[in-house]
């Protein structure tokens, strides 16, 4: 329990910097996604801006869901949500404050995403380079072509090996353009985002601070809870488990003495401790069957209460003769008192 | 208790240098978005001046914003400005001085990409290649305005056939340049003295002041800081209050039913729950019905 509470108070003390340093990995790992992605643009007039925009749109959204699935308090929040309501009410502001304060961190990637590939140029060059303007920037002097044709050729631009349209207008010219474009919505959009976060940010302590702190003890109360009565329950599963094997083994030994016709062996008081744990079973041939019993036929998940002390002297041996003992071998057993 | 004390020494300690921490940091993720960033100049007459100064002043702008969303006091010094009086008089010298110090932390990295674009060059050049004399420089010296305003905006791009092998255009180049470099190296210089003299002149005004404002942003960073953790600590406290009551009505009902502990050490911790119905009973009822939030 101690260790557990040190290192829940290290996480919950840094929890702000443990939170950030998980986003600052994932949009490294999205710039990285982005230069390891190799972009290759088909140069065909319809397929170019379903591509491009494809390329632009669809990897941030992947990522976003994938920002929520790491997040391990997702199951937190929809376990809440989901709850009846029971003896305790429901804070809808809880709600909101968890699922904000998830989707700020899951928007991180995604934003990244986008700006460094508008900051890149090759989508945008790729997406509109049907849509250069040819009157300002190409050559007055070219023979003009049917639209059909026109955007073939423009269509070609981010392709350099194959254009063929150097006369109509020079192929630098046309991705100097468009580049210049991209990187100016790529910032632009950057300046966005990073004053977006700055207002919502800023704006919180002037409004609802104290809407907000309540917000915020409760939604770490919650997690905390949870993660307690996880705890519990896993200490309880432990204490359970050895009661119920130590009780499978002293049904065992028990067996074994009646089957055998020998009078339970009262351990030597200077045997100490290794008898005891020894359990009774103390040849091969037994560890045998106590090992093909636990396989073939585990102990019901029951455990009986300890023996009752009688007049004989017998108590705490682990021998209730008086006792309507469990036979081991069946699944289901009962004690009441109704 | 004292595991608490040593963390919050070390906050205390490095509270400041954490925050140099970023800010240097910052600085650092400035220099290689530069050096990352591709810089491609347009090379036509209005969009050059439009995007160079864009890249020029864009960029610190974000990262102002960014140095002040990182620094976690610039929440407190907001907090501090907008709570309701109450039976805390506000000193606006402590608010002043942490809006100035968050503030001269912010601008670090924005000063800094101004002065690596100047001492780099290519903005502008790219802006102002359009604005220089071509009486000036041979090869554009005998040029229609028109076309001469054409060159000149293609001067920036080396590859541009115009001006692949035109001489002027590197001479139009150098001139620019060196021009960029002049002010930003004048920039750094004026901000240093600047700095240095912040440094070396503050001593002499307000000293006393300015160790009170000093002492006080410190001690309210510090008690924000033990509030957020005794909240803590109270919350797992009263969690796990709540889930004791909760087992222990649990074994209330259980005793009614069944037999009690069947074993001493163990029997504790298994708080009279034996059985696979039984627990199945408890998740069940966890789930179902949590119990109210009161441990009284």
């Amino acid at each position: 329990m101690d260790k557990f509470r040190m290192i829940f108070q290290f996480l919950q003390s840094n929890q702000e910097s443990f939170m950030n340093g998980i986003c600052g990995i994932m949009a490294l790992a999205s710039a990285q996604m982005y230069s390891a992605f190799d972009f290759n643009c088909p140069c065909l007039p319809h397929y170019n801006l379903a591509y491009g925009l494809g390329i632009l749109l669809v990897p941030p959204f992947i990522l976003f869901l994938l920002g929520f699935v790491l997040n391990n308090n997702v199951s937190m929040l929809a376990e809440e949500w989901r709850r009846p309501q029971g003896q305790r009410g429901k804070d809808r502001a809880v709600l909101r404050y968890m699922f904000c304060s998830m989707a700020q961190r899951a928007m991180i990637a995604p934003a990244v995403w986008v700006s460094v590939t508008l900051l890149d140029g090759k989508c945008i060059t790729c997406a509109f380079c049907t849509s250069v303007p040819v009157e300002t920037l190409g050559n007055a002097s070219h023979p003009s072509l049917s639209q059909g044709e026109m955007k073939r050729v423009l269509a070609r631009i981010p392709c350099k090996d194959i254009y063929d349209g150097q006369e109509l207008i020079a192929n630098e010219v046309a991705i100097r353009y468009l580049r210049c474009i991209s990187q100016a919505l790529g910032w632009s959009f950057v300046l966005l985002m990073t004053t977006l976060a700055f207002l919502v940010r800023s704006l919180r302590p002037c409004f609802t601070q104290a809407a907000f702190l309540k917000s915020r003890y409760w939604s770490h109360y919650i997690d905390i809870e949870r993660k307690m009565f996880d705890e519990t329950c896993a200490e309880h599963a432990r204490s359970f488990a050895k009661v119920c094997i130590q009780q499978f083994f002293e049904g065992m030994g028990t067996d074994l003495a009646a089957a055998h016709c020998h009078p339970p062996r009262k351990a030597p008081a200077d045997a100490g401790e290794a008898a005891e744990k020894l359990l009774g079973i103390t040849d091969q041939g037994t560890m045998n069957m106590a090992l093909k019993s636990w396989h073939r036929c585990k102990p019901p998940l029951h455990l009986h209460p300890p023996a009752l002390p009688s007049g004989n002297g017998w108590a705490g041996e682990g021998q209730p003769p008086a006792h309507p003992a469990v036979p081991r071998r069946e699944t289901a057993a009962y004690y009441s008192r109704v | 208790m004292d595991r608490f004390r040593m963390i919050f020494q070390y906050f205390q300690s490095n509270s400041e240098s954490v925050m140099n921490g970023i800010c240097g940091l910052l600085a650092l993720a400035s220099v290689k978005m530069y050096t990352c960033f591709d810089f491609s100049c347009p090379c036509l007459p209005w969009y050059n001046m439009a995007y160079s100064l864009g890249i020029m002043f864009i960029p610190p702008i974000a990262l102002f914003f960014c140095g002040l969303i990182l620094n976690r006091q610039s929440l407190v010094m907001l907090e501090e400005w907008r709570r309701p009086q109450g039976r805390r008089k506000k000193d606006l010298a402590v608010i002043r001085y942490m809006c100035s110090s968050i503030v001269q932390r912010a601008m670090v990295a924005p000063v800094i990409w101004i002065v690596v674009t100047l001492l780099d060059g290519k903005c502008l050049i790219c802006a102002f290649s359009g604005s220089v004399d071509p009486e000036k420089f041979v090869g554009f010296a005998n040029a229609s305005p028109v076309q001469v305003q054409q060159l000149l905006a293609k001067v920036p791009c080396k590859d541009d056939e115009l001006m692949r092998n035109n001489t002027s255009r590197k001479a139009v180049s150098r001139y620019l340049r060196c021009w960029s470099q002049a002010l930003g190296w004048s920039i750094l210089l004026i901000l240093i003295v600047a700095a240095f003299l912040t440094c070396w002149l503050r001593p002499c005004f307000n000293q006393a002041t300015l160790l009170q404002a000093r002492h006080w942003s410190n001690y309210i960073d510090i008690e924000q800081k033990i509030f957020e953790e005794t909240c803590c600590e109270h919350s797992r406290l009263f969690a796990h209050t709540c889930i004791l009551h909760f087992f222990e009505s649990m074994q209330q009902e259980i005793k009614l039913h069944s037999f009690s502990l069947p074993r001493e050490g163990e029997g504790d911790l298994l708080r009279g729950i034996t059985d696979q119905d039984q627990m199945n009973k408890l998740l069940k009822m966890w789930y179902c019905e949590k119990p109210p939030l009161d441990v009284s």
